[in-house]
């Protein structure tokens, strides 16, 4: 779960982390009020989460109750690369010597804790990356240990860091790595981190994700869930306990396990389709949650067909089959529906379809057979 | 012969009176595996169908010489029955629980690789694996392979494996031993590992390896079968049409800005010499091709 910069800013902050004063706000009459509470000049910055807002406009330096007024209204609203702004963060502004970029991640390929400091912030640390791969230190810490000092000492000297940001940096570093930690974070990244005239280091910006396997032991993250921003379809969909992404294409998918899912949107690609959703219905899905994903998935306008690809292994495919007649028998299903049944009980599945037919409803013997089939009746739909 | 596991694995089952994990023990009991033991804290003494039920694996493995542990409990007390078990000194463990916290993981995957070199983790989040005829630890459904070799098979994913396993058996190709390595981003056991030891194993003539989105692990192997392999590896990876920032289900598979696509992945394979099918079906094929030349 990706957390908005002030979420962010917030969780930090109670690791120690050195945050600016600031209020979240939804309106413009509100924006202004917390600007006249913190003392200007403030910063109006749209929250969203995607990259790229500075450019876009959605963030701008205020310095009376007016200019607030202006950009708040301006902002709030504002649609950055398909992302609305439905809240803006008011912050007390920072005077800035120097910008730079610190982050704790988990190195998949190393197996251990991963830590970036570069002097080179205040810009995309992926153009950083492939440019000037030296300008970024790095240090690998194990899980098992957690961090040293001597860790902080590799990035910050590392990363020539101006000598009078080395303490301060280092002390930033290690809540940083708390907070990582204690959050059950997938990461936890500060671009800018700055250096102020008066010698203190400051996080400007935070970028949190969280991850949801560890939300059973952090109860806050449910309330940083509902603030977030989901798809009207994803949500439905989490609310039968599906595992649902919403996509752009015409042909609706159901299938189990992920991989196979993901590899069905492959094959409709390859046919000369687009999906419109990955679901993954998981293992041992009954009939109940089949008929679930049907109606989530044909609740959605721009499905013109139906591709359900099920290999049984834990999963029965008699139970899909009926779920499908469920799903048939309680939602008006407008659309075609192609299935493939395959593994655990894929002949009684087979057996189960074939003896109530029901009108757009049909078989196949092949996931490849499936996917052209859904893909040919998505584009006949759409002309009719 | 087989990898990691055989004829001669004998199985305790953490979580052996729950639901699944009753349900998958008895499956993989009947497909031959020898499953000695059950490890339920708190109901040491009675049994399941047969299987002793002990309070701890440590007792499990000194009452019944169980040399694999096979874990089946709930995500937040995964990692302590990890712990548990590679401290009761099983070689092979393997971990079918999915969601786990992934602090906790790279804990508990860093602490066996440190503490027990010779211990082989499988997963978590994974289906398990099976060495057809021999024996089946997890809940691949053992009747979509065919016992006798010749192909070594390891994959990230779960029903997608089952799929190409199909394609194989379909075809009348048979398989040494097939690794489910899981979806997360901390795997115990990597693709790397499992094609060492298909390298090593006489009887696999040649290798599947399916991938899918996220990390780097299809690289990196690419380039490990370009450098240490004679044996010949078809290959695919799921997710080519996967938009970035979107977590496909498995916690490891996302594409983060231009890391981690298919695309890259493919390129990099087909690069080390690997014939890289472009759907499922395909994987049935090109081995059929690989074998007629061997």
């Amino acid at each position: 779960m990706d957390l908005f910069e002030y979420q962010g800013k917030q969780l930090l902050a109670r690791f120690g982390v050195p945050v600016s004063a600031g209020e979240a706000v939804e309106t413009v009459d509100d924006a202004v009020a917390a600007a006249e509470r913190l003392g200007f000049p403030v910063v109006v910055k749209a929250q969203v989460q995607v990259g790229g807002r500075g450019k876009a406009g959605g963030i701008k330096l205020a310095d009376s109750g007016d200019q607030t007024r202006q950009h708040a209204s301006n902002i709030l609203g504002m649609d950055i690369k398909g992302h609305v702004v439905r809240t803006v963060w008011i912050e007390k502004a920072s005077d800035i010597s120097e910008e730079y970029y610190a982050s704790f991640t988990l190195d998949r390929a190393a197996k251990k804790h991963l830590g970036m400091v570069s002097a080179k912030g205040g810009v995309d640390i992926e153009a950083v990356a492939d440019e000037d791969p030296a300008a970024i230190a790095r240090v690998h810490i194990d899980p098992l240990v957690g961090i040293e000092d001597y860790h902080c000492r590799q990035l910050v000297f590392g990363a020539r860091l101006n000598p009078a940001a080395r303490s301060g940096a280092i002390a930033v570093l290690k809540q940083l790595y708390k907070a990582f930690v204690a959050l059950d974070a997938d990461l936890v990244e500060v671009n800018p981190l700055i250096l102020t005239p008066d010698g203190r280091v400051h996080a400007l910006d935070a970028k949190v994700s969280l991850d949801d396997n560890a939300a059973y032991r952090h109860p806050e993250f449910e309330a940083l869930r509902s603030l977030s921003s989901l798809d009207p379809r994803e949500r439905a969909a989490r609310e039968r306990g599906l595992n649902y992404i919403g996509l752009d294409g015409e042909v609706g998918i159901i299938g189990n396990g992920a991989g196979l899912v993901m590899s069905t949107l492959d094959v409709v690609n390859q046919a000369g389709g687009q999906a419109a959703n990955f679901l993954d219905v998981g293992g041992g899905a009954g009939a109940k949650t089949i008929a679930n994903a049907l109606e989530v998935i044909t609740a959605d306008p721009k499905v013109r067909s139906v591709l359900i690809n099920i290999f049984g292994g834990i999963t029965r495919c008699d139970l899909v089959a009926q779920g499908i007649l469920d799903g048939f028998g309680t939602i008006d299903v407008k659309v075609p529906v192609v299935v493939r049944l395959d593994g655990t009980s894929a002949e009684e599945g087979r057996a189960i379809l074939a003896a109530s037919p029901r009108d757009g409803l049909m078989s196949a013997a092949t996931m490849l057979e499936a996917a052209a089939r859904a893909v040919e009746l998505a584009k006949s739909g759409q002309e009719a | 012969m087989a990898i990691i596991i055989d004829e001669n694995t004998r199985v305790v089952v953490q979580g052996l009176t729950g639901r699944e994990g009753r349900f998958h023990a008895l499956r993989n009991r009947d497909y031959g595996t020898k499953v000695v033991a059950g490890v339920t804290p708190g109901k040491g003494g009675t049994d399941v169908e047969g299987i002793p039920v002990f309070d701890t694996v440590v007792e499990a493995v000194e009452a019944t010489g169980a040399n694999a542990a096979v874990i089946f409990v709930p995500a937040r007390f995964a990692g302590d029955a990890v712990y548990e078990a590679a401290d009761a000194g099983v070689g092979v463990i393997v971990c079918i629980t999915e969601g786990i916290p992934a602090h906790d993981e790279a804990r508990f995957v860093d602490y066996v690789h440190l503490a027990y070199p010779g211990t082989v983790l499988i997963g978590p989040n994974c289906p398990g694996l099976i060495s057809p005829g021999k024996c089946n630890i997890g809940i691949m459904p053992g009747e979509i392979t065919l016992p006798g070799g010749p192909v070594g098979l390891v994959s990230r994913s779960g029903t997608l494996t089952y799929q190409a396993v199909h394609e194989l058996t379909q075809r009348g190709i048979g398989q040494t031993t097939c690794v489910g390595i899981g979806g997360d981003p901390v795997p115990g056991t990597g693709f790397i590992d499992c094609l060492s030891r298909f390298e090593a194993d006489p009887d696999t003539v040649a290798c599947v390896m399916i991938g899918e989105i996220g990390g780097s692990d299809e690289e990196t192997a690419a380039a490990f079968i370009a450098s240490e392999m004679t044996k010949p590896v078809v290959a695919y990876v799921a997710g080519v049409t996967a938009p970035a920032g979107k977590k496909m289900g498995h916690a490891g598979a996302i594409v983060s800005g231009s890391k981690g696509t298919a695309a890259a992945k493919i390129e990099a394979l087909e690069k080390a010499g690997c014939r890289v099918g472009r759907n499922p079906s395909q994987i049935g094929e090109l081995m059929a091709e690989v074998l007629k030349g061997t």
